[in-house]
């Protein structure tokens, strides 16, 4: 391991991570929305949406982000529409995020039974602060370990962005391989990267997943 | 079919081709995916023991399971073998090993939920009704486990199927490379053979998981 390398190439995988990590919260902000917007439609089984959401779930939940990337940003030019690499990468990961999210929620809202919804109407709440103080703090908790698992895959998943030739840090670590045979060194710095993304939010999803525990009851 | 360029697929003998690639991707991740259920189920059995030893040695495997991505660890496999072992592994075979290390562990980690869930008073009104330790895996602990157990595991082997797309990123040419390779031999003949190609690999995936994860969906419905 060459030491004046690695200090050498430290801003590049900077430089990267940086890309890596605002597509990779942009896209999973918009997969939250979305998934929130498609789960409430399906629990509140909206009238014609509610299968085109079944579709969208399937078809993204069942299909690889490399494959749903390359015909974004290589198959849609070809009918007319034209996206940017970075934008198909939020694009991209947002819609696969959103499919998955989506059924995270849902589990959440299909684990409060109806009596508790009833128990707390006939305790005189209204919907709204039986909403707020009954269901969704279980249903926050229940999904909760889901979320997390979701936030960790999807971060994983801005991996495969350097397919569509967005200079993230594989692409960087590929690059300088193929360049200059600096193969331990960039590999060395691609691991530290993804542990620096990566490693924090795995400790703090465990410690959240450990405190909303204590939230759910009845079991 | 012209102007959407799905017609490529049917010239000479690239349609051969499309599915020699299909049945690399199908391969390693049948080979991964039997070698993950194996070694899954015994890692998963042996961390239930209380031994510190084991625990710290599967906490770690699973940790590094969990953040690094599938696409680093590949590189590691591929490019670092070379380099700091001094040996070439294929890239087909480095993938097999990625993911029967990434597919053990989730199996492990999935295996060892199953086992933990089966609530202590089971193990209690086995032995109260005198059932030798034996007989009380094989008729309640093991049928039960099971149960819970399929139909998280047919849902990660949609997950390594689909994670076998990212192996052309190491230079596999398995069905997505191929499909690539077909566009741009056909650039001049037909212009728009990207959207046709990637949209028929894109419903072969699906056409691939989606069946399994109903029957996974199903199985969980029918035993809960």
């Amino acid at each position: 391991m060459d030491f004046v390398v690695l200090k050498e190439y430290l801003p590049l995988f900077a430089k990267a991570m940086i890309l890596t990590l605002k597509i990779g919260w942009m896209g999973i902000a918009f997969a939250i929305l979305i998934g929130l917007f498609s789960a409430m439609i399906k629990h509140l089984g909206v009238p014609f949406l509610r299968y085109v959401v079944s579709v969208y779930i399937e078809l993204f939940r069942n299909t690889p982000l490399l494959v749903q990337l390359f015909f974004l940003y290589f198959g849609l030019p070809k009918i007319g529409i034209d996206i940017d690499a970075e934008f198909c990468g939020v694009l991209g990961l947002a819609l696969l995020g959103g499919a998955y999210m989506a059924e995270a929620f849902r589990s959440g809202f299909e684990a409060i039974e109806p009596i508790q919804m009833e128990s707390a109407l006939s305790l005189g709440m209204n919907h709204f602060q039986a909403m707020g103080h009954v269901i969704l703090p279980q249903a926050v908790s229940i999904s909760t370990p889901a979320f997390v698992a979701n936030i960790i895959f999807l971060l994983k998943e801005t991996s495969v962005f350097s397919a569509i030739s967005l200079m993230d840090l594989m692409f960087t670590a590929k690059d300088l391989i193929g360049s200059y045979y600096k193969t331990t060194e960039s590999l060395a710095l691609l691991v530290i990267f993804y542990l620096v993304i990566l490693l924090p939010v795995s400790i703090v999803g465990s410690i959240v997943e450990r405190r909303v525990r204590y939230a759910s009851f009845g079991d | 079919m012209q102007v959407l360029g799905i017609d490529v697929l049917f010239k000479g003998i690239n349609m051969q081709r499309f599915l020699e690639g299909l049945w690399v991707s199908m391969r390693i991740s049948l080979i991964s995916v039997l070698i993950s259920i194996f070694l899954g189920l015994l890692v998963g059995a042996l961390m239930t023991r209380r031994n510190p030893v084991i625990k710290i040695f599967t906490r770690i495997y699973l940790e590094i399971v969990r953040i690094m991505p599938q696409m680093v660890l590949l590189f590691l496999v591929f490019f670092g073998s070379t380099r700091v072992l001094g040996i070439n592994i294929d890239a087909e075979i480095s993938a097999i090993i990625v993911f029967s290390f990434w597919g053990t562990a989730e199996m492990a980690d999935l295996v060892r939920s199953a086992l933990i869930s089966i609530p202590k008073h089971q193990y209690e009104s086995a032995a109260a009704l005198g059932l030798t330790e034996r007989d009380t895996y094989v008729h309640i602990v093991i049928p039960q486990t099971i149960r819970r157990l399929i139909p998280t595991s047919i849902n990660l082997i949609t997950r390594m199927i689909k994670t076998t797309s990212l192996v052309m990123l190491i230079g596999v040419v398995e069905v997505l490379k191929v499909g690539q390779q077909i566009i741009e031999a056909n650039r001049d003949t037909s212009p728009n053979a990207a959207f046709g190609v990637y949209l028929t690999v894109f419903i072969l995936y699906f056409m691939a998981c989606w069946p399994i994860s109903m029957f996974a969906k199903y199985l969980e419905r029918k035993w809960n």
